[in-house]
């Protein structure tokens, strides 16, 4: 009995995390993004840690993040809500949920993909493919590693012309 | 395991803060807007890099001497040039955009070096910071490397201005490997300077500038130092000026 009060109250956080979205993209959650690492329910649902990991280190969207989960699970009924920030292990883009890639398609935002050349520790790697998420073509070229956001590149569809958001592996 | 100096974790924090602080500099005058927005994002690493250091640095302070109250901010804000540790060529004005790009191009080939052997190390937290910058440092390495190749590939001009910041710069690249005292055993300065003067060569190749390169590594020269003892160049005073006013003046200012 116990335990299952537990799992409701624990699935019942998730749940208010998975409706604390990301200020900068606001159609991916934080959970979507794969930020939110553990949660831990103290005392009777009064108390509750939340344990997330920062995306880029110098993001401004984490405090905001942080901040907004507070609120959320304050207005939830918690009485005390503790954020807690790691840094190990560090985040990466195969984080983020299938959902999560797919509502970033629909955005505009073309997902990061699984194979991370870039990421590695040669520093020239290969361009990697990167498809449209508009025609869905392959046949893009990248404008700029840095874009509107820490995450994001800029890219150019060469057959629909054009511009998009690409979120870079990390 | 041999306790980490404090210093140490200040010197990392100071040179990402302080380089931070110049790439700032650029943001609304970049040479094009995609180069305007690049820079400030690698600025808005290098001080989100700069803050776990500088979180860790003061937790350390304060565990070790309990009299002190140190946090992110007042190390930031409150020191002054003696005690910062950072590398001279951070504290250099920003130049043109061909002394920009370099000193991003040798200060992340060096922060790569070290970091790569600092996650090794078995100090956890250190490991933890070093993990995640390295994952924005390779965008940084390659940012900057394309643009040496393409100001010594480019046009007379750009040819001409890569070398003129080759020839500033140069001579405070020999601090990157002068190590200190308070470096921790596991950084062995000849392997780093071995490793990043063979990345900085193959670069400069693909710029078409290997027999320029050549001529400055030959000449034997007088290299600055002096940042891991607190002794700076004047301008480090002129950007603390600007950069510590507020929280001197309205001491423990929020916004």
């Amino acid at each position: 009995m116990v335990n299952k009060i537990e799992h409701s109250a624990l699935s019942k956080a998730w749940n208010i995390c998975a409706n604390v979205m990301d200020p900068e993209i606001p159609v991916l959650s934080i959970t979507d993004l794969g930020i939110v690492r553990s949660i831990e329910i103290l005392k009777n649902d009064e108390s509750i840690a939340i344990t997330i990991t920062p995306t880029y280190s110098g993001c401004p969207a984490m405090d905001v993040i942080a901040m907004n989960l507070r609120m959320a699970f304050l207005s939830h009924g918690y009485k005390e809500v503790n954020v807690i920030t790691v840094l190990s292990p560090a985040w990466t883009t195969d984080w983020i949920s299938t959902e999560g890639r797919d509502k970033l398609k629909a955005y505009g935002i073309a997902a990061p993909n699984p194979v991370q050349p870039v990421c590695d520790n040669e520093y020239f790697s290969m361009q990697q493919a990167v498809q449209c998420p508009r025609c869905n073509s392959y046949h893009t070229s990248l404008i700029s590693q840095f874009g509107s956001t820490a995450c994001k590149a800029l890219y150019r569809c060469e057959s629909c012309r054009e511009p998009f958001d690409y979120f870079k592996c990390h | 395991m041999a306790t980490l100096d404090t210093k140490f974790i200040l010197h990392l924090a100071d040179n990402a803060l302080l380089l931070g602080h110049r790439n700032s500099e650029w943001t609304g005058h970049g040479p094009i807007l995609e180069q305007d927005i690049a820079i400030s994002n690698i600025a808005l690493d290098l001080v989100g890099q700069a803050r776990y250091f500088y979180q860790y640095a003061a937790s350390e302070i304060n565990l070790r001497h309990p009299a002190r109250l140190e946090t992110e901010d007042t190390l930031a804000y409150l020191r002054d040039a003696r005690d910062f540790y950072n590398f001279l060529m951070v504290e250099l004005p920003k130049g043109d955009w061909a002394v920009t790009t370099l000193r991003q191009f040798f200060f992340s080939c060096w922060q790569k070096l070290v970091l790569v052997k600092i996650c090794a190390d078995s100090d956890p937290q250190l490991s933890a910071i070093a993990q995640k910058s390295l994952k924005e440092i390779n965008y940084h390495l390659q940012w900057s490397a394309e643009w040496i190749i393409r100001l010594g590939d480019g046009t007379d001009e750009s040819r001409e201005r890569l070398l003129a910041a080759l020839d500033l710069l140069w001579t405070y690249t020999g601090e990157f490997f002068k190590g200190s005292a308070f470096y921790p055993p596991v950084l062995i300065m000849e392997e780093i300077s071995e490793a990043w003067h063979s990345l900085v060569d193959s670069v400069f190749t693909e710029a078409c500038l290997q027999q320029e390169f050549n001529n400055v590594l030959s000449k034997t020269r007088w290299m600055h130092s002096g940042g891991c003892d607190g002794l700076h160049t004047e301008h480090l005073g002129y950007l603390l000026a600007e950069m510590q006013f507020l929280q001197r003046a309205y001491p423990g200012c929020t916004w």
